[in-house]
């Protein structure tokens, strides 16, 4: 390739900027793995010395976190960010896509709706956690709502309450992922075969009914701990839920109705002319249309509520177990116990968990743009 | 002429340079404990005049925030000129044994002040290798506060043993009262501390923090046992109250008892305009009669910081009588320099500064004074896995292996 002046300045232009990634994105990154797999902060006398003597540990700090006596928060930790994506992610979703239907049928002052229902997502997080804070405390807010028609006020404790429902053995944790993993594969199978794509299915099939069978045998014995520990839901974070919902489901609505006004009305009148009714038209239409922007609602949400700080750190501060996540956990045992690379193995568990969400969507993304 | 000119404004600026002679002081002393420190600030540039002073104060109670700012600084180079810590291990564990903190022996020999304060606090500040901080203020955290007039009202008195304590329990219950009010995860570290004190006395607590006394003897996991018996005592909505709530219940009547650090002492005198004695009671924590369980701010000297004689300076304001009887009184806490002036303080802080000369002194745990960082900030898991659990040797094992792991007591 010869390299032409034009070349010379493209080059020029972009090296500042890969100069500054390169150092301060995935120079960082390299550093912290490093830190993870070092006993930096084991040994107090060594975390903040001016020269510590660190020595190498491998992946001691990680079996600690998923295996460790101690560590049982960081595993409950995840426990709560699984739950909290699942509902943050279904309440955006729910709420955005009503949201966007009715602001899709012609109402008045459309303008002022959308942008009422825009304006929370301005806020910072911490400015919404400081709000929902004052509004769920156990002695104020909504809990005395009902007083002000006359009814006794709600006991309910937001944000502290201790309450864990659907709780399960961490023992059970690979059992269960192996379960899940086998019926995905035959869900695979089934769509693949009546696709036509007979060797795909077969595959798919083989691998299901053999991860199955291993889950339902060998990998019952499995056990990641000593001792049975009990993880579960924590009611506590229904509060959060609702701040976080409250939050980006405006956003959500706005995706959407880019995409409801996206959707040419031809194919609309089409359809009615076919004889479709309002529902069939949604059901057959419009929904499989607005499928690219779900998933891009979902790569946004998703990475944003796998991060979660400074919302919970806002609303419930830093201490308070109940409303945990693993964020929060990385800057206590960072910052405050001196484990600096137990923090930076915590960091590097959630640097995985927002790349398994965001690369593949990237990798489609890509491909897709090239192919064009 | 031109060249004493030139030299004219090398004097003058080099003068200038000298006016212009700084100190960075790093505290968490905001809103309520500010007035206390602008008071010892403007002490000191009436002594040092053309001394610059920067007061940095990053806000967050017992310094959650300021150490994690603290901590990032020292490690990018670039130490505050003095910064506040809690004497004890707090310091010694984080920054002594980090080799960044200089030995005061000879500032203590120069003021005279190894015969100033209690030979119990010396030795807790100390380590083989010297003395390594000047304490501002002493805390006592053992202290259980009431209601005078109320208690009267419900026929009780303040219990003298956890024992007594449970047995009055259910009567105070009955009141429709709750016994004793209690706030977020730290404050019920708090009352775990005093807790402790009161079922193991004051040896058995202290080995606890040597490692002489593993927390899984059956003596001290007893101290979880009647931990989980008077948490049955306490208010249900406790996770989500700060301790200034948890002391608002005491006073407005809908608890009994409170158990929290003297500082309640300064927010019901001074924000509620209680009047000591009469508006609160107060006494040691049940089974903690005679025995002080202290938390002190202090200063030290760290190492490589650029205005060290200023530093010094400010060292020997904050540890001399007069320097600490400017403080003390507004910040509502006793001074540890045994020639303070009590005149100036009110009704408590005499009674508990008597206390401070006469009783046995243990340090805390929850305030920095008898452990080491990395425990202090895990003790906070443990007492969640009590929480999660209620199971008295879950919390004991844990606490146990955080311990060996991170070398308590070495």
């Amino acid at each position: 390739m010869k390299l032409t002046r034009d070349r010379w300045t493209a080059i020029l232009m972009l090296l500042p900027s890969v100069v500054l990634i390169g150092v301060f994105v995935y120079g960082f990154i390299g550093q912290t793995a490093w830190t993870s797999f070092s006993d930096w902060g084991r040994v107090s006398s060594q975390a903040l010395a001016v020269n510590p003597e660190i020595e190498m540990v491998g992946w001691q700090n990680y079996r600690d976190l998923f295996t460790g006596f101690i560590d049982v928060r960081f595993r409950q930790d995840l426990v709560n960010t699984f739950f909290f994506t699942i509902f943050f992610l279904a309440g955006c979703l729910g709420l955005g896509l009503g949201l966007a239907f009715l602001l899709d049928q012609d109402v008045k002052g459309e303008g002022f709706f959308r942008t009422l229902f825009l304006f929370p997502m301005s806020l910072s997080f911490v400015v919404t956690g400081t709000i929902w804070r004052w509004m769920l405390q156990p002695r104020g807010g909504v809990n005395v709502l009902p007083t002000t028609v006359g009814l006794p006020a709600w006991e309910f404790r937001w944000l502290t309450d201790r309450t864990q429902i659907w709780r399960f053995d961490w023992n059970a944790l690979p059992g269960m992922t192996g379960l899940l993993v086998a019926a995905i594969l035959l869900v695979v199978a089934l769509s693949s075969w009546r696709g036509g794509r007979r060797l795909r299915a077969a595959v798919a099939l083989a691998s299901g009914v053999m991860l199955g069978a291993w889950a339902l045998t060998l990998g019952r014995s499995v056990a990641l701990l000593p001792f049975p520990e009990l993880h579960g839901f924590n009611i506590a974070f229904v509060g959060i839920i609702l701040a976080a919902v409250w939050q980006m489901s405006g956003y959500t609505m706005a995706l959407y109705l880019a995409g409801l006004r996206g959707i040419p009305s031809e194919l609309r009148e089409a359809a009615r002319v076919d004889g479709a009714n309002e529902i069939q038209l949604y059901r057959h239409v419009v929904l499989p249309l607005l499928q690219p922007i779900t998933l891009s609602a979902m790569i946004i949400l998703g990475h944003i509520s796998l991060k979660i700080f400074d919302l919970i750190f806002a609303m419930a501060g830093a201490d308070n177990a109940t409303t945990d996540v693993p964020a929060l956990l990385m800057y206590l045992t960072a910052f405050r116990a001196n484990q600096f690379s137990k923090g930076a193995a915590i960091a590097m568990v959630l640097l995985v968990m927002v790349a398994a969400v965001i690369v593949p969507y990237l990798w489609t993304s890509l491909r897709g743009e090239t192919r064009r | 002429m031109l060249r004493r000119l030139l030299t004219l404004l090398a004097v003058a600026f080099l003068g200038l340079a000298a006016a212009q002679s700084q100190i960075e002081i790093f505290s968490w002393w905001a809103g309520d404990e500010g007035p206390a420190l602008e008071a010892l600030i403007e002490r000191y540039e009436e002594m040092y005049p053309g001394v610059e002073v920067i007061n940095a104060t990053v806000t967050g109670g017992s310094g959650v925030n300021a150490r994690a700012v603290l901590k990032t600084r020292m490690l990018g180079g670039d130490p505050p000129d003095a910064f506040q810590v809690h004497a004890g291990q707090e310091l010694i564990g984080t920054w002594v044994v980090a080799d960044r903190m200089e030995d005061l022996t000879f500032l203590y020999e120069e003021m005279g002040w190894f015969e100033k304060y209690p030979q119990g606090l010396i030795e807790a500040m100390s380590t083989e290798d010297g003395i390594w901080s000047v304490p501002v203020n002493i805390h006592r955290s053992n202290v259980l506060w009431y209601v005078p007039a109320n208690l009267e009202g419900w026929g009780i008195t303040a219990p003298d043993s956890w024992a007594e304590f449970l047995t009055i329990c259910p009567a105070i219950q009955a009141e429709g009262v709750t016994p004793l009010a209690v706030g977020e995860n730290w404050t019920q570290q708090h009352l775990w501390e005093s807790v402790a004190l009161g079922v193991l006395g004051a040896d058995d607590y202290d080995k606890l923090w040597t490692a002489e006394l593993p927390f899984t003897d059956p003596k001290a996991m007893e101290v979880w046992d009647v931990f989980g018996e008077v948490l049955a005592c306490t208010n249900d909505d406790a996770a989500g109250l700060s301790w200034q709530q948890a002391t608002d219940m005491v006073v407005g009547g809908s608890a009994a008892f409170n158990i929290m650090g003297d500082w309640a002492a300064g927010y019901m005198s001074t924000t509620l305009g209680l009047e000591p004695g009469v508006g609160y009671g107060w006494a040691a924590s049940p089974g903690t009669d005679g025995v002080f369980m202290w938390l002190s701010d202090a200063f030290g000297l760290p190492q490589g910081i650029q205005n060290r004689e200023n530093t010094l300076n400010w060292l020997r304001l904050v540890g001399s009588a007069e320097g600490q009887d400017i403080f003390n009184p507004l910040k509502g806490s006793i001074a540890p320099h045994l020639e303070s002036d009590l005149s100036l303080y009110n009704a408590y802080l005499q009674s508990t500064a008597a206390d401070w000369q006469s009783n046995r002194v243990v340090g805390s745990l929850v305030h920095g004074a008898a452990a080491k960082e990395a425990f202090m900030s895990d003790f906070a898991t443990v007492l969640e896995i009590y929480l999660a659990t209620g199971s008295a040797m879950n919390a004991a094992n844990a606490a146990q292996a955080i311990a060996t792991q991170v070398g308590l007591g070495q």
